[in-house]
């Protein structure tokens, strides 16, 4: 075994999971999750926990995988985590954990991340649930959003002794986890609705069809349904479009609405009912992991996908591990293009796509090289369908119904990092909906945070 | 779950419903819709809100049998439940939500048409219940698919029912008995429509004319309906709008129709379309939104 390597990790064909929705990777078994363990230095000042946006005892967990005693090394990680197999699979762990791993400076990191997610995995399959040893301190708290913010927030309350009620607006819970993240990423049935279930275990009930804001507002459930405190992880949910003529054609889709479909709607699923668009060639406009989401969500419906990015492959926001796979599927990336209109047919459905070559110039204020228009270089990419994958931003619908609670321009909640209070007495928030549109873990991370604050106001009351 | 306390078929696919919902029914005002699914795995499926009762926590739907969807729902019977039944969604009608002063200086005319009779019903009700009496018309293929027709009259101020075969009441379109309206000397401040999308689309053209500001309900197809998913956008003057959150009523004179109406046929089939013209034969028009 080469020390410097990560024990590698299974993982279906490319041609063959083209055509299917089973999961990607296929993970570690027990001997290669040991083999993989023994490879961490056990750092005395770890710097992939300070990585963590949950701060899980990383060094911890994994010298008991080493052992082999993965029941106690998923003790250790349900310290810090109510989500690990979500976030054994979804978390950017190359800019976090194993990013700041000792390991990766002269050869490649732990992969702490294909070793979080065999350890829940193998609890989920060996019937281990998270322990529960708390009394109930009779104070109840409201989590809007059940999402990993949410989640996260209410499982940490629960564990304190508080008593927690979940309200999700759609049908089921989980969130992003369930509408957006696909099915070959995060399979559901295996995966999100096992940890739901063990939050659920510590106690924590889930309201799901209502929409706060609209089925009853943030002042209603502190004033009149007895709740000490809210939380608010309503995400990110309204899609953003470009703005350019033909939008409103028959085959341009939200990135949201085609993985709603897709996703929570079932649409991959054969036996479903769900309509969904499988067209012919499929461009689909974005370069983060929605966008790649998407795009591997119509290849698997059997299109022919193109990603049409403005920026260069370098600027891409998608991790690269999501881009790499796109990549090896078959997706073609049109990079450095940008759309200027979408056109019709006679019949006001999409046949083609209209844009300009672009160019890197200055960076902007993100630090990336800005995108600049070639004069004269249009040309026309047909298709028939096209999928906006550009970013989304918060809903008003809570914001707007709440009195005195505070937002940025951008619509998003005013809170503050390290307690996630917000403008308003008893109310917290955290998430997509104080940052906008991130990652799974930051919204945990977020979730955490609130948790403790939550406990400190309710403590000193 | 959310029981069916009562089920009936109002006229030949035209159903009723109360179902139990008291958040829904605590919050909702007329305007606004739900969203309800049969069973685990179903569609969502929007629909306007009908009736409510605060005190016993109830909201009445009316549905038409237009797909599998609507179809399933169909037999479902009291006893039964819903499995999903979200809401109040949307904004309520500004009729409503507006400074109630103003709302009875205004001779308000209701236009309805087939099933969005039901919408209808509780705003002309609400307005009954706060002293302002709205003149209703009410438009239907022929006499037997009418519905509503005795709540209606116990609310509105005058009703005008006409069917398009000259079955009952009046003879001809709502459009025809609009313009007789008002060449009978009757004026109105304000129009609201409701019904399938190219009467609508006519009112409009019409009541523009007439130069009587109209509002419309639309019922596009949509995911979530809290602003998600973007698939009921429509564009209103020069802004895209998401009729979920921003809707369902919008200016009608503002309103593209024909973009609106091509987009409901998103994910209609041939075979869906052959099937609703043989099964309604020669008073099927088309451009329903149905079809």
């Amino acid at each position: 075994m080469d020390v410097l390597k990560k024990v590698p990790v299974r993982e279906q064909d490319p041609k063959v999971r083209a055509t299917n929705f089973d999961e990607v990777c296929k993970g570690y078994n027990k001997e290669e999750a040991m083999e993989e363990a023994s490879r961490c230095i056990n750092c005395k000042n770890a710097q992939c926990v300070k990585g963590c946006p949950v701060s899980i005892n990383i060094p911890g967990f994994i010298e008991q995988v080493k052992e082999g005693n993965i029941e106690k090394a998923y003790s250790v990680i349900s310290e810090s985590s109510s989500l690990p197999a979500v976030c054994g699979r979804v978390c950017p762990q190359e800019s976090q954990c194993e990013g700041k791993c000792i390991r990766g400076i002269k050869g490649e990191p732990l992969s702490i991340g294909k070793l979080e997610r065999f350890v829940a995995d193998y609890a989920c399959e060996h019937g281990i649930k998270p322990e529960v040893s708390f009394e109930k301190n009779g104070k109840k708290v409201a989590v809007i959003g059940s999402g990993p913010a949410g989640l996260t927030c209410a499982g940490d309350l629960a564990k304190l002794g508080y008593d927690v009620t979940i309200f999700e607006a759609l049908h089921e819970p989980g969130g992003v986890l369930v509408y957006g993240i696909p099915e070959f990423r995060l399979p559901k049935k295996g995966v999100v609705a096992k940890e739901i279930e063990n939050v659920k275990s510590l106690g924590v009930k889930i309201e799901t069809n209502v929409v706060v804001g609209k089925s009853v507002t943030v002042d209603e459930l502190l004033n009149e349904e007895g709740f000490d405190a809210v939380f608010i992880g309503s995400g990110a949910g309204l899609p953003k479009f470009m703005g350019i003529p033909g939008e409103n054609l028959n085959g341009v889709f939200s990135a949201n609405e085609y993985l709603t479909r897709s996703n929570l709607m079932k649409a991959f699923d054969e036996s479903s009912a769900t309509p969904i668009m499988k067209g012919k060639k499929v461009c689909v406009v974005g370069g983060g992991n929605v966008a790649m989401d998407a795009a591997r969500t119509a290849l698997r419906f059997g299109s022919e996908v193109h990603i049409v990015y403005r920026r260069s492959e370098e600027e891409l926001p998608a991790r690269v591990e999501e881009v790499h796979h796109a990549k090896e599927e078959g997706i073609i990336f049109n990079l450095l293009t940008n759309p200027v209109e979408i056109l019709s047919d006679e019949n006001g459905w999409v046949c083609g796509m209209k844009c300009i070559k672009m160019e890197l110039g200055e960076p902007d204020e993100s630090g990336r090289r800005s995108p600049v228009e070639i004069p004269g270089s249009e040309f026309v990419i047909e298709a028939d369908t096209v999928i906006m994958a550009l970013g989304t931003s918060p809903n008003p619908l809570i914001s707007s119904t709440t009195k005195g609670l505070e937002v940025n321009k951008r619509k998003c909640i005013v809170a503050d990092e390290e307690f996630g209070r917000t403008s308003k007495n008893g109310v917290f928030a955290g998430g997509d909906a104080v940052t906008g549109a991130a990652t799974v873990i930051l919204a945990m991370g977020a979730g955490k945070s609130a948790a403790k604050g939550i406990h400190e106001f309710l403590s000193n009351e | 779950m959310y029981s069916i306390l009562k089920a009936e078929e109002l006229t030949t696919n035209i159903f009723l419903m109360v179902v139990k919902a008291p958040r829904v029914a605590n919050a909702c005002l007329p305007g606004q819709f739900v969203i309800v699914r049969t069973a685990e795995d179903s569609e969502r499926i929007p629909l306007t809100i009908c009736d409510y009762d605060r005190k016993e926590g109830t909201v009445t739907i009316v549905f038409q049998i237009v797909g599998a969807g609507t179809k399933f729902m169909a037999d479902l019977k009291a006893g039964d439940a819903f499995h999903d039944f979200v809401g109040p969604l949307g904004v309520p009608s500004e009729l409503i939500t507006g400074p109630i002063e103003e709302t009875k200086k205004k001779r308000i005319l209701f236009v309805a048409g087939g099933v969005g009779t039901a919408p209808v019903y509780p705003q002309v009700k609400w307005l009954k219940e706060h002293g302002v009496n709205a003149d209703v018309i009410v438009g239907s293929k022929t006499k037997d698919l009418l519905i509503l027709e005795k709540e209606m009259e116990a609310v509105a101020g005058n009703l005008y029912v006409t069917t398009d075969d000259g079955s009952y009441g009046r003879s001809g379109m709502v459009t025809t008995v609009i313009s007789d309206l008002v060449a009978e000397g009757k004026q109105y401040d304000v129009c609201v429509a409701i019904g399938p999308m190219i009467m609508m689309k006519f009112v409009c053209k019409l009541t523009k004319e007439l130069n009587i500001p109209t509002v419309v309900s639309l019922n596009p197809i949509m995911v979530d309906g809290t602003g998600m998913c973007g698939a009921c956008r429509v564009t209103v003057g020069d802004k895209v709008k998401f009729a979920c959150v921003d809707g369902p009523e919008f200016d009608g004179h503002l309103v593209n129709f024909d973009e609106a109406m091509k987009r409901q046929t998103l994910y209609k089939t041939k075979e869906g379309r052959d099937f609703l013209a043989a099964k309604e034969g020669a008073t099927h028009h088309g451009g329903c939104g149905n079809c």
